[in-house]
């Protein structure tokens, strides 16, 4: 330390050895007033105009909402998003290690279905398969340019649903597949080396150490994904599958009553999506653990966090119980 | 004459045209402690992967306990072992990394069971005790549900070394144990080292540590450009370097 005059270091004062909340008088920010000003504005004119435009119907949005055919059309929904993402993430996964493969074939081939399937839309791959029939009129099960054991109709087999499951699922494969190969590469290579050095195989290490891990990385986007597919479902409409917007056109194709109908169909959509996003940040959470210093909450932990996102409106990062080092 | 724990003949080792190894040959006996030294670079970490083959030598051969590492003879033909055999004789060997490697998504004890339940196919509760005792040898019995991020360094270290024991090795590897840690931390995991050595561990220790080396280990091999320098007696070699590279490289370092 160098020496300094005595006087020159001031002396603690007995006012601020003990804190005081500082009380300072905040800077003027009139950008924010007027920003403010002009937002409640232009909601007190949109919530007007909703409220007072008869055409909106909300009478009908109210009669159709939980109305049998809109009920059966949203369960539909739901079963083609699951079952279209579960092919789709098993597709992805294969394609993922594929990729990764030593054989240059087959990470050609893994190349190959990405591309075509990414490359083309969805909506054109949709058509494709419910036409299967006129490409294919019987789909046989056999040995390869051998005898066949197994021939089958393909318009009894493709079915409308079977169409909207391979146009959505193996579609969703290949964008799967480029998530789930990021995941595996974010790993870190020193996690392969001590699971080999303690004598783990490879399938092994895959499903206790990588994927595990990877999975942090994979999680978040498989959540935007699932998302992006709930509405994509929406497309199957356009090969008669009466899943949620098919059932409501089919009640405005009598009634006339387009919009309110398109609202319900809105409404359920944007209820969906809601409780995939809840549903989606717990997950994050569990495969988040081990990370950023934090243990995992318990059960309770979690009810209560919960309750208190839902009270402050959706902070996310709540500070988990810190354990002093 | 006893087999040696460890048998290196001629060993040669490249990467692309890049020779990292070029003609090791060396040999551990069972309980010995042989320090590696050498300048970065010079192929000690290489060879040290090659010896569970964690890297696959061009040439020569590696014996652990009289056993060829990696391949099967039969005649003059070397046989590529599948990868079931390859990791079985990878539970007999622990590795300690430079980088501790510790599993991010376990808890320390979750990390120190996970091998010997999944792998060796032991009991659990056999397990449990047995990674609680180790918790506890390497002083971090009151830690066993931290995840690694809640460690320090040292700590990691030595929850690395308690998973590697947990398989019950022969033969341990060091590769370079204490380079990533704080200067305050190095010395609670050789501390840990050391027991073991006392215990009759068969070790083989990439270090830097000439203090270390000089303490613990029975024998310190300098390799410098991917060959076996000189060989001996640590105390001798670090007070008494005959080769010129060797007398070169300690005037650095100490």
């Amino acid at each position: 330390m160098t020496t300094t005059d005595p006087a020159a270091t001031p002396e603690p004062t007995s006012e601020l050895s003990v804190p005081v909340e500082i009380k300072a008088v905040p800077v003027r920010r009139p950008g924010r007033l007027l920003a403010a000003v002009i937002i409640v504005i232009l909601a007190a004119a949109l919530i007007r105009s909703v409220a007072t435009n008869p055409r909106f119907d909300w009478s009908s949005v109210g009669k159709y909402l939980f109305s049998a055919p809109i009920m059966d059309g949203l369960v539909q929904t739901i079963e083609l998003t699951a079952i279209s993402m579960v092919i789709g993430i098993i597709i992805g996964v294969i394609l993922a290690v594929m990729r990764l493969s030593p054989n240059p074939l087959v990470v050609g081939a893994s190349g190959f279905y990405i591309w075509l399937f990414r490359g083309t839309p969805v909506l054109v791959q949709l058509l494709f398969w419910s036409f299967i029939g006129a490409l294919y009129p019987v789909i046989a099960l056999g040995v390869p340019f051998g005898p066949s054991l197994l021939e089958l109709n393909s318009n009894h087999l493709i079915t409308p649903f079977v169409a909207a499951l391979l146009g959505l699922g193996l579609n969703e494969g290949a964008y799967m597949s480029e998530i789930v190969r990021a995941g595996l590469l974010s790993v870190d290579e020193g996690q392969t080396e001590a699971s080999k050095a303690l004598g783990m195989r490879r399938i092994l290490m895959m499903r206790r150490i990588i994927l595990p891990q990877a999975m942090r990385v994979i999680i978040p986007p498989t959540g935007n994904e699932t998302i992006g597919m709930l509405k994509t479902t929406s497309l199957v409409s356009v090969i008669a599958y009466t899943e949620l917007l098919y059932a409501a056109q089919l009640i405005y194709a009598a009634n006339y009553k387009q919009i309110p109908l398109l609202i319900v169909a809105s409404i359920w959509y944007l209820v969906l999506t809601t409780i995939l996003s809840i549903a989606q940040y717990f997950i994050e959470r569990h495969y988040g653990r081990g990370t950023a210093r934090a243990t995992p909450p318990t059960l309770i932990a979690r009810i209560w966090q919960s309750f208190s996102t839902w009270r402050h409106t959706q902070v996310e990062t709540v500070a988990p119980t810190r354990h002093g080092l | 004459m006893t087999e040696p724990m460890v048998r290196a003949q001629a060993v040669h080792k490249r990467f692309g045209s890049n020779e990292v190894l070029k003609g090791v040959t060396l040999e551990v006996a069972a309980g010995e402690v042989m320090c590696l030294l050498g300048p970065s670079g010079s192929g000690k970490s290489t060879l040290l992967r090659c010896i569970n083959h964690l890297e696959k030598i061009n040439s020569g051969r590696i014996y652990v306990e009289g056993k060829l590492v990696g391949y099967r003879q039969r005649g003059e033909v070397l046989h590529e072992m599948p990868e079931r055999e390859v990791a079985r004789e990878r539970e007999q060997i622990g590795m300690v990394f430079q980088r501790f490697n510790l599993f991010a998504h376990m808890t320390a004890i979750q990390n120190i069971v996970e091998a010997p339940i999944r792998v060796a196919k032991r009991k659990p509760e056999e397990v449990n005790r047995a990674a609680r005792e180790l918790m506890d040898r390497v002083g971090l019995g009151d830690r066993l549900d931290a995840y690694p991020a809640q460690l320090s360094g040292g700590q990691q270290q030595r929850v690395a070394i308690a998973r590697a024991l947990a398989m019950k090795p022969k033969l341990m590897l060091f590769d370079e144990p204490t380079s990533a840690l704080d200067p305050e931390l190095v010395g609670e995991v050789l501390d840990v080292m050391r027991g073991l050595a006392a215990d009759g561990m068969t070790m083989i220790v990439v270090t830097h540590e000439t203090g270390f080396a000089r303490e613990v280990g029975d024998s310190l091999v300098f390799m410098d450009d991917g060959i076996v320098v000189e060989s001996g007696d640590p105390t001798a070699v670090l007070t008494n370097p005959q080769h010129k590279r060797t007398q070169a490289f300690l005037s650095k370092v100490l």
